[in-house]
């Protein structure tokens, strides 16, 4: 048999394919639908939350941090309750990182506050010595994107069903609408916040880049 | 009459690709370079603002190398190997070297707006998936146009009888088609909101446990289909042809080819162990990992065998020397990798530095080898010119050794070392150690391994050279050399 394919280029393709591609198909169709199902009290990240998710993205921030907590003890210890399948229902990408350079983040708003991260994103070393991570001072500098969040939250609403809107979760509406609503928690996290170019920048309606990652930060819990 | 002394093959499309895969190495093992230095010195982080830092360097040091340098590399290697194993050339159908010019530049253009995205921050996070929809689209069409060109170049062919070589290539084209695909099912954000936001970004078209599921089926056989199938390609033709020794087994190469195909998708559950994927799916992750061993070590074996009574070319010809330093490192890393499959050891591995150690030892030792190697004996049947300098490929060889060796052993010691400081418990059964202190001792080795880098990347410099040397200095050959590559000393 194997003498023939090698002398029949299309089914020797054929072959190929069929064996390499069915093992993904039974490891991954089986749960798909059990692996999509929320747990109970996770919510769809709001307007500002993502575009802080968004930033945390463009700067890779996963190259470094994981955001998973395995079920171990040194690990729960560390960072909190392991992590559940269900609390990721609302991460398109998942974000559970493959290193550990800097620690896990999956719980940080348990243990960091707005304040903790204003100093830290600036010089991180200063706050924990011997810190490796880089500065982020243009995160100061960059506005934060809210209407490509906002476009992102409205596609997920309508193609995958995810409960914008819904009583008890996070209320998306119009472009207009979802602007005022991240203004208004960007005022909530900038009030302990220092830096007067941030403050003064939401004055004149900009949210910078610090205050959206901040919000995403908090929200992971 | 043998026809392959008729036939005149047109090699202009290896060519390019030959110095695209050297520059682009260059390129990617210098952000290499950089980025583990910064992780010893971190002031290194902010000499370009923004555009400087670990994390955005980082995608574009992994996707130079792998979609850059390898798959210039391989490509290099099919416009050479394809023409000679299926006894055709590419000057017989102006249509295959119009496809095969296409796909060089169409190519360059995707490795352009690649490099601008990426530094500007433009990514879906998707480790070696990082590329936004627009950039997507062009990827698969230049995929497409290689497998016009694979399966052209094979329906023009004069040798019925597919050689292994071929089989191999037939397999990178399949897996990393079906796998990226797969993989960067999106949806644009500006089209399905109504055009609201970045044109260019979107939204996994898969969640959180899911998303994770698909991206290591992905990631883990992406390392197959681009890292292990195709090098394996050149190493069943290069070694043979440089050192005149027939294939040692046919039986065992089957073996080892269809085995490959059928256990290394199943694998990809082992980088996501204690993670809250399904349980079985883990276990099958972990056994599947195990088994590979058979299919890998068959084929290394199998080359290491084809040198049987003939070890004494060793000493002669150091371009075989790369051959077999590349098939062991090929066997280690293939027996490494499974040893960190295993749940217990996973648990202690995962997320600390022996995974990166892992990766290089398989990527420099065996993945860099094999191209370097290839390109070499390439080179004076492309250019019709001995190479250059005999004695500049040796040192090259020592002094990259070297480099991979300080590599691996300092990022082993860095990463047992982090997994068993970060479960350390004192006497009444506290942690031990804060984050930071893990952090910390780790510097001694990220400089070591920064250091070994520096000396593979000065080696691979030492290649280019040479190559570049070939091209343009190097004394004329009259006739093509049948077996070991003629070279200056």
């Amino acid at each position: 048999m194997f003498h023939w394919l090698e002398r029949n280029p299309f089914f020797f393709a054929v072959g190929v394919f069929i064996v390499i591609a069915y093992a993904g198909i039974v490891t991954i169709l089986p749960d798909f639908m059990n692996s999509a199902r929320p747990v109970v009290g996770t919510k769809p990240y709001t307007v500002l939350q993502l575009a802080g998710r968004h930033v945390y993205i463009k700067d890779s921030c996963n190259a470094c941090h994981s955001q998973l907590i395995r079920p171990f003890k040194s690990e729960t210890d560390r960072y909190g309750m392991y992590s559940l399948s269900g609390e990721y229902a609302y991460d398109r990408p998942f974000l559970w990182g493959s290193k550990r350079t800097g620690p896990d983040l999956m719980r940080v708003g348990n243990y960091r506050t707005t304040d903790w991260h204003e100093n830290h994103m600036l010089n991180p070393a200063e706050i924990v010595p011997g810190s490796i991570m880089p500065k982020y001072p243009h995160m100061f500098k960059n506005v934060a994107d809210i209407e490509t969040a906002y476009a992102e939250a409205l596609t997920v609403k309508k193609v995958f069903n995810v409960p914008y809107d819904k009583s008890g979760m996070p209320k998306l509406g119009t472009l207009e609408e979802a602007k005022a609503q991240a203004l208004k928690e960007a005022e909530e996290i900038v009030a302990n916040m220092k830096s007067p170019e941030v403050k003064e920048a939401l004055k004149r309606g900009e949210i910078k880049e610090i205050v959206a990652i901040i919000a995403y930060l908090n929200s992971l819990k | 009459m043998q026809p392959s002394r008729m036939i005149n093959y047109d090699y202009t499309v290896a060519k390019y690709f030959a110095i695209a895969a050297i520059i682009l190495g260059i390129v990617g093992m210098l952000i290499g370079v950089f980025i583990a230095f910064q992780m010893a010195y971190p002031e290194l982080n902010n000499l370009a603002g923004e555009y400087g830092t670990f994390g955005r360097l980082r995608p574009l040091h992994t996707d130079a190398v792998i979609f850059g340098f390898l798959l210039s590399g391989i490509w290099a290697t099919w416009y050479y190997v394809g023409q000679r194993v299926l006894k055709v050339s590419m000057a017989e159908s102006p249509f295959l070297m119009f496809l095969g010019k296409l796909h060089f530049w169409l190519y360059l253009v995707g490795v352009v707006a690649v490099v601008i995205s990426l530094a500007m921050g433009i990514t879906t996070s998707k480790e070696y998936a990082e590329f936004e929809w627009p950039i997507d689209i062009a990827i698969v069409i230049v995929w497409v146009i290689w497998g016009m060109s694979i399966f052209g170049l094979i329906g023009i062919r004069r040798e019925k009888t597919l050689y292994i070589s071929i089989w191999y290539y037939i397999a990178t084209f399949l897996g990393v088609a079906m796998l990226y695909l797969f993989n960067n099912m999106a949806v644009p954000t500006y089209f399905a909101s109504g055009g609201i936001g970045d044109w260019w970004h979107s939204v996994s078209m898969y969640a959180g446990t899911n998303d994770a599921m698909v991206q290591w089926w992905y990631g883990h056989n992406a390392v197959a289909f681009v890292f292990t199938v195709p090098i394996i390609a050149m190493i069943y033709y290069f070694l043979p042809k440089e050192s005149g020794q027939p294939v040692f087994s046919y039986k065992l190469s089957i073996l080892s080819f269809w085995g490959l195909m059928f256990v290394y998708l199943w694998a990809g559950g082992h980088h996501l162990l204690y993670s809250t994927v399904p349980d079985w799916v883990q276990t099958m992750g972990s056994i599947f990992s195990v088994v590979l061993i058979l299919p890998s070590w068959g084929s290394a074996i199998n080359m290491l065998l084809t040198m049987k009574g003939e070890w004494g070319q060793l000493k002669e010809n150091p371009l075989i020397k790369f051959y077999i330093l590349a098939s062991t490192f090929y066997m280690f890393s293939t027996l490494e990798g499974p040893i960190q499959a295993i749940k217990s050891v996973n648990a202690l591995a995962h997320f600390t530095d022996w995974i990166p150690g892992h990766v290089h030892d398989g990527t420099l030792g065996w993945v860099g080898f094999m191209i370097v190697g290839s390109l070499f004996h390439m080179a004076p049947r492309m250019f019709k010119r001995e190479i250059y300098s005999k004695k500049l490929m040796e040192s090259q060889f020592w002094i990259q050794t070297t480099g991979i060796v300080l590599y691996f052993s300092s990022m082993w010691i860095a990463g047992i070392t982090q997994g068993m400081m970060w479960r350390a418990t004192d006497q009444y059964g506290n942690l031990a150690y804060s984050f930071i202190d893990t952090v910390n001792v780790l510097h001694p080795y990220y400089v070591i391994r920064g250091l070994g880098g520096l000396l593979y990347l000065i080696g691979f410099m030492m290649f280019a050279y040479n190559f570049y040397k070939t091209m343009t200095a190097s004394k004329a050959i009259e006739k093509e050399p049948q077996f070991a590559s003629p070279m200056a000393a």
